[in-house]
């Protein structure tokens, strides 16, 4: 075990893992983490907090991650690498494991552009794979950065996250797998809606034979409205939305319903590809859907593991 | 080049607000070539300053002098005579040029006209984009003479973001994705490979970032 | 580089409006006129006995493209109540190109105009050929009824009224 986190557990215990997602709130409202919690508690195996998502101040994804994990919830800690340098990116994250967080996705972060500080100035100091070398070399060798050695190191379950619908598309593959190359150890993916690309992109990301060197979570993006399904169809980059869909979610009497099932069967479409190792439910805005949607997809129950397993786990190999 | 661009007019009359005599002075480097603070462009600025100083009724004088570089000490000591009369210069120079004559005459008020804007090139009549990010170690050998640094709204270093879609970056669909060109132009070259290699964190301490640079040449001094 | 013709373009008589307590406000106007079309077709209208108001100075240019920001600022500063550019028709620039060029250093002109308080619509650019004379004589008018309705340039407004005073005062 690397970190020995509950979606490590999970994932390397060959189970189809479940993560969630949520935005911390727009203030300094820590209750509303952990009632929103409660949407999560039992039906997923962990959940990301974002870090200032579309670049708008939200309350802190560390401290958001060490409320909900008080909350009983498992935590994945997003980091950006738009507002802090290398020392400060550091910093939070031995802060953020002496927490108690273990799981962290490294991003580079939406530009401060589509938020609601356009005017500030981003760090970049550091990308998101240069993040992710960091994060890895802290933990397997105990290294900062420059070089210089810490006494306690940060056991962490390394993340990033992958594209598949952006372009230059056969390049998309090729920074998975340096992604995976400089350390990651658990990948997430854009909401996928275009299974048919999603599909060939896979088809490439197992040629490769990435799916045995990292856990690969499908992204799974529920909707309520057919506007919402447009606005990412023309205002998100990076987004691929079959105009199928669209005209199915227009005609639905409801479409609340509408959307649930359409991520059931999304997820289990991505179930069904190889190499697929679990799936990343993004709910913006609509957390309440998670029980629910996991239940009508046949993902409960959620595998549970014993506290504190002393014995070091093997590297269990994960499977294609 | 170093690309500059005129301040609103409104801006720079609250610069000068007050003075009975300004020295507009241009520069007849980078910012003559696209035409934002050279001879000419003096020229309309002035006529601009005495309309409207007119239109208010304002006796207002202004000289105008434009030197073959503001960047340059021998250059900038012509404007000692003007410099003297003026109680305020009104430099159409580029950031560099405002701060030299500032430097060389430590009494003068200096203001600027122009918004600095970037290092660049002219790509045609009219258009002129950013090219270099002076960031003190070039690393365009890695990425087919594309720089990743100012050319990435991003400056990532190991390929594109998510937000690269049809060629163009997710900040505005005017910009090129800096990622979507080098990935072409190394598959191109055949080079794609090199872009396989992971680019360790950038030494940000030969850019601005370690403090103000300085180059010195021992052969080229008196 | 150019001539000014002040007025000898101008045919027919000139009527004061007789009588007003205050004399009427005339515009000065500055047409920059192309050579090879404008200015000829200003020609044609004085053969042909057009009347149009004698308000319009003419600059001739050998072709539009010739116009620069400065110049038309230089008009403006120099006392003119309105300006205008006037080329040949797009696409018979004797010079090819000349003309649209003009018409982007118009624009951009009446941009300054606009930002420095004097006003953009002082400014225009017309397009015409040599066998326009009733156009040209048409294109004077319209200019001069635009900048009668604007009213003296806010840049000789002050300049005037203490004429005017000075006037009175005078008797």
């Amino acid at each position: 075990m690397k970190s020995g986190s509950n979606l490590e557990k999970v994932l390397t215990s060959g189970q189809f893992a479940v993560c969630g997602e949520m935005g911390p709130p727009q203030s300094a409202d820590g209750k509303s983490i952990k009632k929103k919690a409660e949407y999560f508690r039992g039906y997923v195996d962990s959940v990301n907090l974002t870090d200032n998502q579309t670049a708008i101040v939200r309350l802190s994804s560390i401290a958001s991650a060490h409320l909900l994990l008080d909350a009983g919830v498992e935590p994945v800690m997003q980091m950006t690498c738009r507002d802090r340098n290398r020392i400060a990116i550091q910093s939070d994250v031995l802060g953020a494991y002496a927490l108690g967080i273990k799981n962290i996705l490294a991003i580079s972060g939406d530009h401060q552009k589509f938020g609601n500080h356009p005017q500030s100035k981003n760090v970049y100091d550091i990308d998101s794979l240069q993040l992710l070398q960091i994060l890895k070399n802290m933990r397997d060798e105990k290294k900062f950065q420059n070089g210089e050695e810490m006494k306690v190191e940060p056991r962490l379950f390394i993340g990033a996250a992958a594209n598949p619908f952006a372009d230059p598309f056969e390049f998309r593959v090729l920074r998975l797998a340096k992604k995976v190359k400089a350390g990651a150890d658990f990948i997430q993916t854009q909401g996928v809606f275009d299974v048919p690309r999603f599909k060939r992109w896979m088809e490439m990301v197992r040629d490769l034979g990435l799916p045995e060197k990292t856990f690969i979570l499908a992204g799974i993006i529920p909707v309520r409205s057919v506007k919402a399904l447009q606005y990412m169809k023309s205002e998100v980059a990076g987004m691929s939305v079959p105009d199928e869909l669209i005209e199915r979610m227009s005609k639905a009497a409801k479409p609340q319903e509408e959307g649930v099932k359409i991520a059931v069967e999304l997820i289990q479409q991505l179930r069904e590809i190889k190499g697929v190792h679990g799936v990343h439910i993004m709910p913006v805005m609509w957390e309440q859907v998670i029980p629910q949607l996991v239940e009508q997809a046949g993902l409960l129950p959620r595998p549970r593991f014993e506290e504190e397993q002393t014995t070091p786990a093997k590297e269990a190999p994960a499977k294609g | 080049m170093i690309v500059a661009e005129r301040k609103p007019l409104e801006e720079i009359l609250r610069l000068i607000d007050g003075a009975k005599t300004v020295l507009l002075t241009g520069c007849g480097g980078c910012v003559t070539v696209h035409m934002a603070g050279g001879e000419k462009e003096v020229e309309v600025l002035a006529s601009l300053l005495r309309l409207h100083y007119k239109k208010e009724d304002k006796p207002i004088k202004i000289l105008t002098q434009t030197v073959t570089r503001q960047c340059e000490p021998e250059y900038v000591r012509e404007l000692a005579d003007n410099v003297d009369k003026a109680a305020v210069v009104l430099s159409m120079g580029c950031g560099v040029g405002v701060q030299f004559i500032a430097e060389n005459f430590p009494k003068a008020w200096v203001v600027p006209a122009l918004n600095t804007k970037f290092a660049g090139a002219t790509l045609e009549a009219g258009v002129w984009a950013e090219r270099c990010g002076l960031c003190g170690e070039c690393i365009l050998y890695k990425t087919g003479g594309i720089c990743p640094v100012i050319r990435c709204s991003k400056s990532l270093l190991n390929g594109p973001c998510g937000g690269s879609q049809n060629g163009k970056c997710e900040v505005d669909p005017e910009i090129d994705c800096a990622w979507q060109l080098i990935h072409d132009r190394m598959k191109d070259l055949g080079k794609l490979d090199l872009l396989l290699e992971i680019e360790p964190p950038k030494d940000w301490s030969k850019a601005r970032d370690g403090g103000p640079r300085k180059v010195m040449r021992e052969d080229m001094r008196f | 580089m150019y001539s000014v013709r002040n007025g000898v373009r101008v045919m027919g008589e000139v009527k004061e409006e007789a009588g007003a307590a205050q004399p009427a406000f005339e515009p000065k106007i500055v047409a920059f006129a192309c050579y090879y079309c404008a200015y000829s077709a200003a020609d044609l209208a004085g053969s042909m006995r057009l009347q149009y108001p004698p308000n319009i100075r003419i600059v001739e240019l050998p072709c539009t493209g010739k116009v620069n920001p400065q110049m038309l600022l230089k008009a403006f500063e120099e006392g003119a109540d309105g300006v205008y550019v006037a080329g040949c028709m797009e696409g018979d620039c004797h010079f090819l190109r000349g003309n649209l060029r003009a018409k982007r250093r118009v624009k951009y002109v009446k941009g300054l105009l606009d930002e420095i308080g004097v006003g953009g619509e002082r400014l225009e650019m017309f397009n015409l050929s040599s066998s326009m004379g009733p156009r040209f004589a048409q294109i004077a008018r319209e200019m001069t009824e635009r900048i009668k309705a604007l009213g003296p340039s806010p840049v000789n407004r002050k300049a005037r009224a203490s004429a005017a005073d000075e006037d009175a005062a005078g008797g």
